[in-house]
């Protein structure tokens, strides 16, 4: 179903209702989560709670930054935070921006800013704008743009991860094991020369595809078996298991994070693109969710994976083939989770949080994770034992 | 027969020659002198005290090292009296077919570039100097025209030259029938059966355990990974290259594989290395020569089109165009049956005193050339690191496979090999391909030729790899074409054409390297 259609499913004015035999594959409010501006909100509102109930989670450092719940690059709303914005912007003026719609996908309408005055429209009290009034305004989330990307072969790329999750409430979600990185075509060049140049920017397939180099074989588009086989070949096995239980970490804590605001209605499930772009230090940062991932394939082995993705998504949402109940208790035995892995289980991680199934392996989840010490000391941050 | 003691001092006497003057001498000399400020030594007992001191420093060990590499490179000398040519390939028939295949090779390079009016090397004018510097990270943006150019051969170009291989001197006075003339190499070299494969391969048994089998994910780590992690460890920090060789033939892990190879390698990235390199590549930049455009060319066909090694496009044409002008490559010939071409200046054919090896390293490429050192970029990202290790892996092990001779890691040993052992222990199978049509080393000299990269999965073709290194022979690529085509068998048995024989062999990619090795040599009942 399209996020226009569900939209109408559960709009108050159709007054439809599902019945108990109707899964549908998104949440009524999934924009919480997939928006850009909700999702940095609800991130933020987040962590600040996290610091209130004085969670060691929400620890900071000497400079003010949270130590293991800044994932998400400094961002604020357009216009709305726009004063904000420019003192943050002052601070660094050499630094560049990215401004993206809130609303759109596919890498449309994005483009990057290093002056002030390359955004002079969303500024609140511009004179320029006259009577417009502030909803008409396109509203966009301007972000400090990652200017150090860790480059493989001189390229940059970012990585594409699909997360199911059954439920928010418990929280139970899983993660693909076949992701991929999406690389530019062009050699990435910092130099601001290139800022509008959108093939080295941009690692969108959509836009990529209409580069001069797009080879219609592999897509531009690598294995996360071979980034991982890359990085522990060139930098070491433990900062590479290291940055792949951040980002499961990233993952889950942003689930967390809409959680509560998420309507947990029982017909509904969700496969979500995650975008994460890894930094040259090795830190992964979460560029956005994606509530309606691309499900069309540019290449054979993307069409395989694809395919493979939807058959595991349904075997796990609607259990054996049978006529749906909503009323299950989504727990699917291990058996039908095909390529996907346990990413969090909330239910089992509170019943048995002393209960470590897993042998030592860390970065190849197997089974229960998150047994985390929610309640009591420090989380163990690389490994998930 | 040649006499042991004789052999030893005659292989000392090279090792020490080849070390005279090098880097590494000069710095031995250097520490030697500097220890002298040193008050351990004493000068009643300089030689002893001196001696000790380079053995606790480390600098001993680096000339063992080097020595071992020296060893393992050079063949044993045959003969005092051997002339070079001997040591070079010793069965003059072998020479000759070699020879005439060189012949061939530059003469349809030559057509090409006469037909295409383009000169073998050009100085490049000022301004494209600078572009290509300022393009030197990103070659691969660039379109030259290249529609023109062609591969000047192909690995099964090369498989019919081996096909006619005869030796003038074997008469075995049968007819010749079905059962002396089974496969499509008729030469008769010595190879190895599995009873002496299984010995030379010891270390591959059951019993023993090994990366790419006991590393999997239901096995607990605690039987076999934790501790070759830990003994890796150790053997990279004393810095001993033969402990090296003999650890890596049970797998490295791959944390610690780049500097495993490099050690075994003996490879140091000293600065005078990265000069080296440098000087190579402004050679590249302020000449032009003919063979760039076919490395483009190869590049683009294959690394470029491959699901793994596409991202590594650019520093494949920074290490090759680099290789094509190495001279110190031509040092590798005295060991290799094959001799560099040689090419004239303008207007002065036949005159020795203008004759060039062309191109300078000696080494035309072939179609599928790139795929040797694509795989080396999973372990190296500093291009003189990558650069010296893709050349030291080339004269070590990979100029075999494009040469003809009788080596036992030779590709037409390997060939040999291939097919002895398919017709040996699966009869039935060799039987029923050869009947449709399909004889099975058409299908594997291609696997061989490239020692199996852009076929096998990335992991699995580095494991392959790491035994290569470890076993310092290529006989282990018959060994393992020998057991896809075992492990396929019962698919290969239905089929009735060579087309359809291609295609259940057309994917290697899910293959599991080491199972397949380990179940045909150890636990296939013969």
């Amino acid at each position: 179903m399209s996020v226009q259609t569900i939209r109408n499913v559960f709009s108050v004015e159709t007054g439809y209702r599902l019945s108990d035999d109707q899964i549908v594959n998104h949440f009524p409010n999934h924009y919480e989560l997939t928006r850009k501006d909700l999702m940095v909100k609800n991130i933020k509102r987040y962590r600040k709670e996290l610091e209130k109930e004085g969670s060691p989670l929400a620890e900071k450092d000497e400079n003010g930054k949270y130590i293991y719940l800044d994932f998400v690059p400094v961002t604020f709303m357009l216009p709305a935070d726009y004063n904000l914005f420019v003192e943050e912007f002052r601070k660094n003026p050499s630094s560049t921006w990215i401004m993206k719609p809130c609303g759109k996908a596919q890498g449309k309408g994005i483009f990057l800013i290093n002056k002030l005055s390359q955004i002079k429209k969303w500024s609140r009290d511009s004179k320029t704008s006259s009577f417009v009034s502030q909803s008409s305004k396109e509203a966009y989330v301007i972000s400090l743009y990652i200017n150090n990307p860790l480059l493989i072969g001189g390229k940059k790329f970012d990585l594409r991860l699909y997360v199911l999750v059954s439920t928010y409430r418990p929280l139970r979600c899983y993660m693909y094991k076949l992701g991929f990185c999406r690389f530019c075509t062009v050699k990435y060049t910092p130099s601001t020369s290139e800022l509008d140049n959108m093939f080295v920017h941009l690692t969108n397939v959509a836009i990529q595809k209409h580069g001069d180099d797009y080879n219609h074989i592999h897509g531009g588009k690598w294995t996360v078996s071979n980034l991982r086989l890359y990085l522990e070949s060139t930098r070491g096995k433990e900062v590479t298991n290291k940055l792949f239980d951040e980002i499961h970490w990233i993952i889950v804590q942003s689930l967390k994070a809409v959680a509560p605001v998420m309507n947990n209605d029982k017909h509904c499930f969700e496969c979500y693109g995650y975008d994460i772009i890894i930094d040259d230090k090795l830190k992964p940062w979460l560029i956005e969710v994606n509530a309606s991932p691309s499900l069309t394939s540019s290449t054979a082995n993307d069409r395989i994976l694809k395919y493979n993705l939807i058959n595991d998504t349904l075997n796990i949402a609607v259990p054996n083939g049978e006529i749906p109940d909503c009323k299950w208790n989504k727990s699917p035995p291990k058996e039908v989770l095909g390529n996907y892995e346990v990413l969090y289980d909330e239910e089992m991680a509170q019943s048995d949080g002393t209960d470590r199934d897993l042998r030592g392996r860390p970065g190849q989840p197997t089974g229960v994770k998150g047994s985390r010490a929610r309640d009591s000391g420090k989380p163990v941050l690389t490994t998930w034992k | 027969m040649q006499d042991p003691e004789r052999g030893l001092s005659l292989t000392i006497a090279r090792v020490v020659q080849r070390l005279q003057g090098s880097s590494l001498h000069s710095q031995l000399e250097r520490q030697a002198r500097v220890s002298l400020h040193k008050p351990e030594i004493k000068l009643e007992s300089l030689k002893e005290d001196i001696k000790d001191f380079l053995k606790t420093s480390g600098w001993e060990k680096k000339l063992q090292n080097a020595v071992y590499s020296e060893l393992n490179v050079f063949p044993w000398p045959c003969h005092p009296a051997a002339p070079p040519e001997h040591i070079k390939e010793p069965l003059a028939y072998m020479r000759k077919a070699q020879g005439s295949w060189e012949k061939r090779i530059l003469k349809s390079l030559n057509s090409m570039c006469t037909e295409l009016n383009i000169p073998l090397a050009q100085k490049r004018p000022a301004n494209e100097q600078k572009e290509l510097l300022n393009k030197w990270n990103e070659m691969g943006t660039d379109e030259p025209d290249l529609s023109l150019f062609r591969p000047v051969y192909a690995p099964k170009d090369f498989l019919e030259v081996l096909m006619n291989l005869r030796n003038p001197n074997y008469e075995n006075g049968e007819q010749p029938s079905f059962r002396n003339h089974l496969g499509l190499i008729q030469v008769p070299l010595k190879v190895k059966d599995i009873p002496e494969l299984k010995e030379d391969f010891s270390e591959l048994g059951l019993n023993i355990g090994q990366l790419g089998i006991d590393d999997s994910a239901q096995v607990p780590p605690e039987f076999f990974e934790n501790e070759h992690v830990r003994v890796g460890q150790k053997v990279l920090a004393e810095q001993d290259s033969a402990a090296a060789q003999q650890y890596v033939r049970q797998g490295c892990p791959t944390a610690l594989r780049a500097d495993l190879w490099a050690l075994i390698l003996n490879i140091s990235n000293q600065p005078e290395d990265i000069l080296y390199y440098e000087q190579l590549k402004s050679n590249v930049i302020q000449h032009n020569l003919l063979v760039d455009s076919l490395i483009y060319k190869d590049v683009k066909l294959t690394a470029s089109n491959d699901d793994y090694y596409f991202v590594f496009e650019d520093y494949l044409y920074q290490v090759l165009l680099c290789f094509s002008r190495d001279t110190s490559v031509l040092e590798h010939f005295t060991y290799s049956s094959a001799t560099p071409p040689k090419s004239y200046i303008q207007g002065k054919l036949g005159m020795e005193e203008y004759a060039v090896f062309y191109p300078p390293n000696g080494v035309i490429p072939f179609h599928g050339f790139s795929m040797y050192v694509a795989p080396l970029c999973f372990l190296y990202h500093e291009p003189s690191k990558l650069y010296q290790i893709f050349r030291e892996m080339y004269v070590r092990f990979f100029f075999r496979l494009h040469s003809i001779s009788s080596h036992p890691s030779g590709i037409v040993s390997l060939c040999l090999l291939f097919e002895t052992l398919l017709q040996t222990h699966l009869p039935q199978l060799f039987y029923h391909l050869r009947e449709i049509g399909a004889q099975p080393l058409r299908i594997s000299f291609k696997w061989m030729v490239r020692a199996f990269s852009g076929y096998l999965a990335t992991d699995q073709l580095l494991l392959l790899w790491d035994r290569i290194l470890g076993y310092n022979s290529l006989e282990i690529l018959a060994v393992l074409a020998a057991a896809v085509f075992a492990f396929r068998a019962v698919n290969l048995m239905e089929v009735t054409s060579l087309a359809a024989a291609e295609a259940v062999l057309a994917d290697l990619s899910t293959l599991k390297v080491m199972p397949l090795l380990q179940i045909f040599l150890f636990a296939t009942v013969t």
